[in-house]
């Protein structure tokens, strides 16, 4: 047996963006064991919940990650929706579902643009940022934020989208779609991306339910799992199907971003065809009571947010788990057996996003 | 300023950021807002950087990373604090395992503000550090350092 010896990985390392820290223990080359520690991030802003009345709220509650933001409003404002008894109009459910797709889009071309800067492939990192530009300047003229949007409110959302800025959503995502094909075509057929990705990182179907792993993760291991299939907000009406693919690996988990990304702009187009007209938002009287649990899909997978009110405005408790908490531990499994220097696309083919992870 | 003296190497920090502005200090660097054409590229290596970009609060388990980072850089360095939680501690400032700013734990040379900080206002904070950089560079000279 060869001798054993404990690398460490990050906090500040150049592949990750975030701090997150795992000591890799390897036998010469091949990790063995990987022991995460996190907490770089923790804020502790659950707890803000008793500063900040449950109105203000969204507001901390889209600053829990910068990637998947107008998610985590969402899931908070429907938490408190439904303790409430609060129906929101359907246009703003519909609104909400546009931004939430758009998101989507976002986070997956950011990642795909991680991915390729892992690998060294530098070109690609900038043409999926590039593409990932148009989708921000979507948001800055829909919400007037590029990142952080703050459009839920309890109730429905603040801004209305007007035809020339659904017109405009249309365009930039034809424009998005015919520039992406080069793109993916690169990602699927490339003989580099395919050297780095194609066996690497395996976790089979059971491993990966009985580990826990949500959205593409688990979506790549073969189970279709989606939680949109719930149909809450506008997906009742959209045709939502999950994604998946029965290859397990790092490949199949690019492949399924991939598709879900061509899968957002048809919920878009077929969202913005059937958007009703009407009001959008319903006006809030009183303080919740009781408790409840909201399960979204967020770019990285199911996410599942708790609130428990006492009929103050102030509520008891907010409690999320994250996507990315549920795929550490398939992770951690996934690391086992791997070369050390296929570590830092193992980690990212789990989409980390660590601010959410630590709130 | 009238010319860039130098092609400063960027190491960017997040102390305990919601990502929001990190992902707007990678978007400079990517083909919109393209901070190379500066001669600026962003490192991940402490002992090559000038200039050291950091969001967010600074918590009890960051504190001595963003010390220990800011200590393996060369002199001089600048250091910019990008987004209001690293100028201040923003929305977060009344959580519980928040500091406050950057500047509770090392000196910073430039507050770059917004939620999130804006690529236009990260380049325009990046130029100003320039500035910043070549005056202490005059005056380690002066020093005969």
């Amino acid at each position: 047996m060869a001798k054993r010896s404990i690398v460490p990985f990050g906090p500040q390392h150049p592949v990750l963006p975030e701090p997150v820290h795992l000591d890799l223990v390897l036998e010469d080359e091949t990790v063995v064991g990987a022991i995460p520690s996190i907490g770089y991030v923790h804020r502790g802003l659950e707890k803000l919940v008793e500063k900040r009345d449950f109105k203000q709220y969204p507001y901390v509650a889209e600053r829990i990650c910068g990637i998947c933001s107008c998610g985590h409003g969402l899931g908070y404002c429907m938490a408190v929706e439904e303790i409430m008894n609060i129906q929101v109009p359907e246009r703003a459910d519909y609104l909400r579902t546009i931004w939430v797709e758009m998101s989507r889009i976002h986070s997956h071309l950011l990642w795909l643009g991680l991915l390729a800067d892992a690998m060294g492939f530098e070109s690609l990192f900038m043409e999926s940022w590039r593409l990932r530009e148009k989708i921000l300047d979507m948001f800055d003229e829909t919400t007037g934020g590029r990142i952080i949007h703050s459009v839920n409110q309890v109730g429905g959302v603040q801004r209305d989208m007007d035809s020339a800025m659904l017109n405009d959503i249309l365009r930039a995502i034809k424009d998005i779609e015919s520039q992406l094909k080069p793109v993916i075509n690169t990602f699927l057929q490339d003989y580099t991306v395919q050297s780095r990705l194609k066996g690497a990182g395996v976790l089979s179907r059971e491993d990966a339910i009985a580990l826990g792993a949500v959205g593409p993760m688990l979506r790549a291991s073969g189970e279709p799992y989606d939680v949109r299939m719930l149909g809450y907000g506008a997906y009742k009406d959209l045709s939502v199907e999950p994604i998946i693919s029965t290859d397990c690996d790092s490949y199949a988990r690019c492949e399924v971003r991939l598709k879900e990304l061509l899968q957002s702009f048809d919920l878009i187009r077929e969202a913005i065809g059937k958007i009703p007209e009407g009001s959008i938002n319903v006006s809030v009287k009183g303080n919740p009571a009781g408790e409840y649990f909201v399960r979204i899909e967020q770019p990285r997978g199911e996410a599942i947010y708790y609130v428990k009110a006492n009929g103050t405005k102030y509520l008891d408790r907010f409690r999320l788990r994250t996507p990315t908490t549920s795929n550490i531990p398939p992770m951690v499994e996934m690391l086992k057996g791997c070369q050390l220097a296929d570590v830092p696309i193992l980690i990212l083919t789990i989409d980390p996003c660590v601010s959410c992870t630590e709130r | 300023m009238n010319k860039v003296s130098k092609s400063p190497w960027l190491l960017h920090y997040d102390a305990s950021s919601c990502n929001g502005c990190d992902i707007e200090v990678l978007d400079c660097l990517t083909p919109k807002y393209d901070i190379e054409r500066f001669g600026i590229i962003n490192t991940g290596d402490p002992f090559q950087a000038d200039i050291l970009l950091i969001t967010g609060g600074v918590n009890s388990q960051t504190e001595s990373v963003v010390k220990q980072l800011y200590s393996q850089m060369p002199e001089p360095k600048v250091v910019v604090a990008v987004g209001i939680c690293a100028c201040t501690g923003g929305i977060f400032k009344e959580c519980y395992n928040i500091k406050g700013g950057i500047d509770t734990v090392i000196p910073v040379d430039v507050y770059v503000p917004g939620c999130a900080a804006r690529p236009e206002s990260i380049i325009d904070g990046v130029v100003k550090a320039l500035k910043v950089l070549d005056e202490k560079q005059a005056a380690m000279k002066k020093d005969g350092r």
